[in-house]
């Protein structure tokens, strides 16, 4: 009989080990060699124990150039529903759209993030909630460094007396910012669009200030 | 597979030819390749001589200048849903300009391997190919938003080639000249113009050389009129002698031409005279057309704008104009009322537009105030926005739902501003900000506080809002709040005090041994800082001076020290001085500005003419003057020890 304690580790699946392969490749110092994988999860809450993800979105800036074939939109399927989310992420239960297990979601997600940088606006929440799903799926957490535009964007704005700074910028404040349009807002494929563009804009302010590394945006990308 | 991503795409494109054409299901797939491209401002898209990119673009949000690199000399600028980079494509050659970001862009690159197939299936796209690359020049009579694939063509005429001014400014030239041989029967005639949508054809022999004219008129009066068949040789139908001129013709010449000979139409030939190949064709309409670049015509168009974007269009017209007024020397005081007053114009107009948009009527008057530079008329270039809003008391119940209204007004209004052109202000000092839209009691308040506390914020702040001017709605409000003003700088001499000395902060512009100072740090390293360095003590110190003299609605920095030129007649030669300083440091950073399409703030010293640099100095020295005068005068000293 095994003992309780004496746990085997279990096999992890072909995808985590080429997914684990990949994350571990050493990043470029450089920008414009990275790729920035812009991310957003439509959930069912705010929860991480009780609430699921509904979608993901994520799309690939390299370079700042995004490919539009080249972009990432997930469905889940849902055991339970709640329907207190129905109305803001318009997503129903009965949707057209084709879903796919948590499983195959997540294996989806690790072969395409790969070594990315993951990009978000609180990145902690999405990433959070992938994690925890990951988890759910007998599978390690994402191994990918990430950068929050909400952390970010405050940096990139001039500091002066006369401006009275938030302490919280949300989504709709960067597309107010950066004049991006609030179409889609509210799906997860759309967050991500205006969080790319957003991420674009900042780097490019940044940059201004600076002669940007990953490095240095890393540094920045603190409260 | 189709995602929200390039149905965004999709619903761009469908606005502009030749993608109007194309079937929604078409359009989908191709915008499933599209890439998106940001750029920021300056940076390089594709450069002369490269060999072309596997894509053409798309201008989604931005501008794009297109620029031949010899002269530097910018061919066209791309908008909103104008193509670039796509003749090479077709053509398989590379590129013939260079094209670089004009302002922060966001392009889409659409793969030409993906686009191809369908300018072969579709009959319009093909078309709407053919006929931009056909036709080397933009058709003046074609709509604003059909595409503009000829832009890549080196042969596009100029947008400088508008610059010389009003009347002294070159006739553009239609140079792809439609003309026929005299041997062509009428009919054809007639058919040729209708496809290529022209009043006039060119009768030429098989040297080129023009015989006669055929226009409108002429088939009229013979053809339709039955006086000769619709079999007539165009040898028949046409006036003769052409009337010819040299190609580089001005608007003034080609009117007198006109009238001097009570024609429509004037034939360019390559010497001027009928013994050279003809070259093009100016008609009364491309005449019109040329002069509509001036102050008169601008403004009508300015008032008869109904959407955000014409008046966008209209702005660009603007700068030309600027460009044309500098280029040529014109007085700046002229200069700069004429600017200020079209750039008011464009505003009051963008604020009637989003006043029309709001759900109801404002619930009770309110003024729209410009702040900074605007206010004091001095601003040429496109900067930042600074401005404000007053409105009449409310009871205070009233108050939250007052305020709510005008700031939604702002927001709309300062997005509008945007849109044409104004960045936002980076310090946030605008209408849309809750602090500065406030009652007429809460500004005099607030007014009150600065003028009472003077701490280094609130002589800042004033400063600012001191050089404050009317731009829309009740005018009474600003007086009520200058009034205000005033009366409490009385109450509190030792404002001005406060004032003086922050006038003396800016830093100098010359070290100890009269060399330029340059920026030290920052984005801007050996930069000069002209605004900071030059034009603010004069500014700031006019400021002081004549609110010190209880003079107000004199906003303009030149005209202040005119005024205090009267007021004080032994000072009159040094005041005079500050003004020349003034109006010839303005104009500096206006050329600057052009010359970088920037807000011509910081400039690099190498670039300047030795005789430039003299010039510079010269009014450094006036500078120092006037800080020792603001000084003794309000015995900053004393404050500062």
């Amino acid at each position: 009989m095994r003992s309780p304690f004496n746990k085997t580790p279990v096999e992890l699946p072909g995808f985590w080990k080429e997914y684990e392969i990949e994350a571990s490749k050493k990043l470029p110092p450089e920008l414009e060699s990275n790729s920035f994988v812009v991310l957003d999860t439509e959930t069912t809450g705010f929860s991480f124990q009780r609430d699921r993800m509904l979608s993901i979105g994520a799309l690939t800036l390299k370079n700042g150039v995004m490919e539009v074939n080249n972009s990432l939109e997930l469905y889940l399927k849902q055991e339970r529903f709640d329907h207190s989310t129905v109305k803001i992420h318009g997503l129903l239960k009965k949707e057209t759209k084709t879903c796919v297990t948590e499983y195959e979601a997540m294996r989806q997600l690790l072969a395409y993030v790969k070594n990315s940088v993951i990009v978000g606006h609180h990145t902690h929440f999405d990433i959070s909630m992938i994690n925890k799903a990951l988890k759910r799926q007998g599978l390690p957490e994402l191994l990918n460094r990430s950068l929050d535009t909400a952390l970010l964007y405050p940096k990139s704005l001039i500091k002066s007396p006369l401006r009275s700074q938030k302490d919280h910028y949300t989504l709709d404040d960067l597309a107010e910012a950066f004049d991006i349009s609030l179409k889609d807002r509210h799906t997860a494929l759309g967050d991500a669009y205006i969080t790319a563009i957003a991420f674009l804009g900042i780097i490019g302010r940044l940059q201004k200030k600076e002669n940007l590394s990953l490095n240095s945006l890393f540094k920045l990308n603190t409260i | 597979m189709q995602n929200l991503i390039s149905e965004r795409v999709a619903d761009f494109l469908k606005n502009y030819p030749p993608f109007n054409e194309m079937l929604e299901k078409d359009l989908g797939s191709l915008s499933e390749e599209v890439s998106i491209i940001y750029k920021e401002k300056g940076s390089d898209i594709f450069s002369e001589g490269e060999a072309p990119h596997p894509h053409f673009y798309v201008v989604h949000k931005g501008a794009v200048s297109l620029n031949r690199k010899d002269t530097d000399e910018i061919m066209d600028i791309c908008d909103e849903g104008d193509i670039f980079g796509l003749r090479p494509l077709m053509a398989n050659e590379n590129y013939k300009l260079d094209a670089s970001a004009f302002e922060e862009s966001i392009l889409y690159a659409i793969p030409i391997a993906s686009f191809r197939p369908f300018a072969q299936t579709y009959e319009e796209v093909s078309n709407f190919l053919i006929e931009s690359f056909a036709s080397n020049t933009r058709n003046p009579y074609a709509k604003r938003s059909s595409g503009r694939l000829l832009s890549d063509t080196k042969n596009t005429t100029t947008l400088s080639q508008g610059s010389g001014l009003l009347d002294l400014q070159a006739v553009k030239i239609k140079k792809k000249l439609v003309s026929c041989t005299p041997q062509t029967d009428a009919g054809t005639v007639a058919r040729l113009m209708t496809r290529k949508k022209v009043g006039s054809v060119l009768v030429v022999n098989e040297d080129f050389l023009p015989l006669g004219i055929i226009t409108d008129k002429d088939l009229r009066n013979t053809i339709v009129t039955g006086k000769l068949p619709v079999s007539a040789t165009a040898e028949n139908i046409m006036t003769t002698p052409v009337i010819t001129y040299p190609e580089k013709l001005t608007v003034t010449q080609a009117q007198m031409a006109m009238m001097k000979n009570d024609i429509g139409h004037i034939c360019l030939t390559e010497d001027g005279t009928p013994n050279t190949k003809a070259v093009g064709i100016i008609s009364k309409h491309d005449v019109m057309l040329a002069v509509g670049n001036n102050p008169a015509v601008l403004m009508k168009e300015i008032k008869w704008a109904k959407k955000i974007k014409q008046i966008r269009s209209i702005r660009k017209s603007v700068m030309m104009l600027l460009k044309a007024y500098l280029e040529d020397n014109i007085p700046m005081s002229i200069t700069m009322q004429v600017i200020s007053e079209l750039n008011d114009a464009c505003v009051k107009q963008l604020i009637s537009i989003a006043l029309k948009k709001m759900p109801s009527e404002p619930p009770v008057g309110f003024s729209w105030v410009a702040m900074g530079s605007q206010g004091r008329g001095e601003q040429l270039l496109h900067t930042d926005q600074d401005n404000a809003i007053i409105f009449e008391d409310v009871e205070e119940e009233r108050l939250p739902e007052v305020t709510n209204y005008f700031l939604e007004l702002a927001r709309r209004v300062t997005k509008g501003l945007r849109t044409i052109g104004y960045e936002y202000c980076p310090a946030d000092m605008m209408a849309s900000n809750p602090k500065w839209c406030l009652s007429l009691t809460e500004w005099k308040n607030l007014v009150s506080h600065w003028i009472i506390n003077p701490g280094k914020d609130e002589v800042l702040l004033s400063s600012i809002f001191f050089d404050y001017n009317h731009t829309y709605g009740d005018r009474s409000l600003v007086n009520a709040l200058a009034d205000h003003i005033f009366d409490s700088v009385k109450k509190y001499p030792i404002f001005y005090m406060h004032l003086a000395s922050g006038a003396l902060q800016n830093p100098s512009p010359t070290g100890f041994f009269r060399q330029f100072l340059l920026e030290q740090d920052g984005q801007y390293k050996d930069f000069f800082d002209l605004k900071r360095r030059a034009l603010m003590p004069l500014t700031d110190g006019a400021r002081v001076l004549i609110l010190s003299h209880q003079i107000k609605s004199i906003n303009n920095t030149a005209k202040r020290y005119e005024k205090l030129a009267e007021l004080e007649p032994n000072n009159r030669e040094f005041f005079l001085s500050c003004s020349y300083a003034t109006k010839a440091l303005l104009k500096f950073r206006a050329k600057q500005g052009i010359l970088h399409n920037d807000s011509g703030r910081f400039i690099a010293l190498e670039t300047l003419t030795k005789e430039e640099k003299i010039k510079l100095k010269r009014t450094f020295k006036t500078i120092k003057e006037l800080q020792e005068l603001i000084s003794v005068r309000f015995k900053v000293s004393n404050i500062l020890g």
